[in-house]
């Protein structure tokens, strides 16, 4: 079998799942748009997203098109735990956030992006490396969205990829640029109900179609001793510790989640964003019982492309009308996403650069929204360019996930501990990228001393992120007793073995040394910082009803709590 | 026995992803009769 023994949809029928996928989904923002949208409601919905929207809208945007196609590589790559491995720690991506949301809402109540707290609190050299890095990663991820329908529509149509890329990059722009963040949320809710529905229907009609659990069972020999295992070591240490490792990291570094914790009704947010793990989970795992179905029947993937797992299997076992149902699933799944990252991007500029830095004490609302279409759309050419040209992305793809992880514990502590300062949040993020960068590209011998340095940093990584998740739950005593308690065994049994997982050795490096130079520096300072100027400084940008609408109406530093 | 754990290890995630899927459409309904009611948006 090769890519064109795939089903192929004729140019009508690949035209009109198109034109009624993006069609209806325009249609559907029509229901809610306003004559004059306000900033609030372009950036976090007026702060007022109900519980079931939140959290299908939370599940969607989590929801990206490689997330099938990662967890099915993981199912066949590790076997029986493999899409665990993978669908699982995203999902807890999502729930340990919430405690930390609750914080960053009882700051700021009145905030858009994380990027705003963070500049109340330190000033802009900080806000700035949160919002840079934000801004680097939605642009990835439109890239890598629009990527993915382009490959999709070229292997399952006679279009060609450049046209799969631009239909995608139009058909997101088009729904979102007029009311910005409620038209992503509203969009989320209809993609997501989709999206569980196919994924309800797919996962029993793939088991069946290859002969149900006894084919399965019959399958176990072709599976090595660890695929086999479902507490693979491999399994943990290859696919689920980096994963676990990434947990606060992506959480925390993307915009998209903060913006859904800042939109969401405050009293939601617990049950939204455990809904939303519950749900991420489930869907995300299921489809990656696909990969471990392939692996028991024994399917290669077409030229040993990985990617191509599940549309193999879909188009070898499935009539044609699921083939149908799986794009939609893809299409809905990179949609939701890429409209998510517009959104976020454009709160960004809004917010974060025209709002903190460059109006001062004078944004006027209508410029922030024209700033914020005009984002829109520079970032959607921008996502398109790049991914027609199919640019490597990994390294960019390492570096972000990387400078996520060194701002995890500068920027949680800094809504905690009063005598953090700018300087201390700065400079413990320049350290942990060098080091990262380091140890990730091997720039210094990784043998003697040099590489023992780094696994007791790792070490001390590792111990932050057990304790921040302890801490987001159970507060500062049990927090502080499991990161001491996880340091100590980590600094025991970790040295001498993770020399032999370096990608992961970095990435805890990024957390373990952006942690200790921040309490050291932090240790040394005798400020105390007031919480509630947070709240004072973090603020609407849209005028009261009663005031001239065209007056710019920003009090000093964000202030209209 | 073995199928029938395999069959609920592959078949669960499906009746998981239903169950969160009511809880979603059920809460999204209850917002949209409750701002019908008071003439606001659900978004």
């Amino acid at each position: 079998m090769n890519e064109s023994d795939f089903v192929q949809f004729s140019i009508l029928t690949i035209v009109i799942l198109l034109v009624g996928f993006y069609g209806g989904t325009y249609l559907l923002t029509l229901l809610i748009r306003k004559k004059e949208e306000d900033t609030s409601g372009f950036m976090v919905a007026g702060h007022n997203v109900g519980f079931g929207m939140g959290a299908a809208s939370m599940t969607a945007t989590w929801i990206w098109a490689a997330s099938f196609y990662a967890a099915a590589t993981s199912g066949y790559t590790y076997g029986v735990s493999g899409p665990i491995h993978y669908g699982l720690w995203g999902a807890l991506m999502i729930l340990f956030i919430y405690p930390f949301g609750r914080r960053f809402r009882k700051l700021a109540p009145n905030g858009h992006t994380l990027g705003e707290l963070i500049h109340a609190r330190h000033g802009s050299s900080s806000q700035l490396i949160l919002a840079g890095s934000n801004i680097l990663g939605s642009i990835i991820s439109l890239m890598v969205n629009f990527t993915a329908a382009g490959a999709l529509v070229s292997v399952l149509s006679p279009l060609s990829f450049q046209t799969g890329v631009i239909v995608a990059g139009v058909g997101v722009l088009s729904y979102t640029l007029t009311s910005g963040f409620r038209a992503s949320v509203f969009t989320d809710f209809a993609q997501l109900v989709a999206l569980m529905a196919i994924t309800v229907v797919i996962i029993p009609a793939v088991l069946f179609s290859v002969g149900g659990p006894s084919v399965m069972v019959d399958g176990m020999k072709n599976l090595t001793s660890q695929q086999a295992d479902f507490f693979s070591v491999d399994a943990i240490m290859n696919q689920g510790a980096p994963f676990f490792v990434a947990v606060l990291a992506y959480a925390i570094g993307n915009q998209t989640i903060s913006q859904r914790l800042f939109a969401v009704r405050e009293k939601h947010i617990k049950r939204t964003f455990v809904t939303a793990t519950l749900g991420y989970g489930a869907i995300v795992i299921g489809l990656g019982m696909i990969g471990l179905m392939a692996l028991t029947v024994g399917v290669e993937p077409v030229n040993g492309n990985m990617n191509n797992l599940i549309p193999q299997m879909v188009s070898t076992y499935l009539p044609p009308v699921f083939v149908g149902l799986f794009f939609v699933l893809v299409i809905g799944a990179l949609s939701s996403t890429a409209d998510s990252d517009l959104s976020a991007l454009s709160t960004i500029v809004m917010a974060d650069i025209y709002g903190k830095n460059i109006a001062g004490d004078n944004p006027n609302p209508k410029t922030m929204l024209l700033i914020g279409r005009s984002t829109m759309i520079v970032a959607t050419v921008a996502g398109l360019i790049f991914a027609s040209f199919s640019l490597d992305i990994l390294v960019m793809l390492v570096f972000v996930g990387a400078l996520w992880g060194a701002i995890v514990f500068p920027v949680i502590i800094s809504c905690y501990w009063d005598r953090v300062t700018n300087a201390a949040f700065t400079w413990s993020v320049v350290v942990a990228m060098a080091l990262f960068c380091i140890a990730r590209f091997e720039l210094l011998e990784m043998t003697g001393a040099t590489v023992l340095f780094f696994e007791i940093l790792a070490s001390v990584g590792g111990a932050v992120v057990f304790g921040l998740m302890a801490f987001g739950f159970f507060g500062r005593v049990v927090g502080l007793i499991v990161g001491a308690v996880s340091g100590v065994i980590l600094l025991i049994y970790a040295t001498g073995f993770l020399r032999d997982y370096m990608v992961l050795t970095a990435s805890l490096t990024a957390y373990g040394a952006s942690a200790i130079v921040c309490t050291l520096m932090t240790l040394r300072s005798q400020e105390r910082f007031d919480f509630d100027l947070i709240k004072q400084r973090v603020g609407s940008y849209d005028a009261p009803a009663d005031e001239n609408e065209n007056e710019p109406t920003m009090i000093p530093q964000g202030a209209r709590s | 026995m073995s199928e029938l754990v395999y069959g609920t290890y592959i078949l669960v995630w499906p009746a998981l992803t239903l169950g969160v899927l009511a809880v979603i459409c059920s809460a999204v309904i209850k917002d949209a009769v409750q701002a019908r009611k008071t003439d606001s948006n659900m978004v």
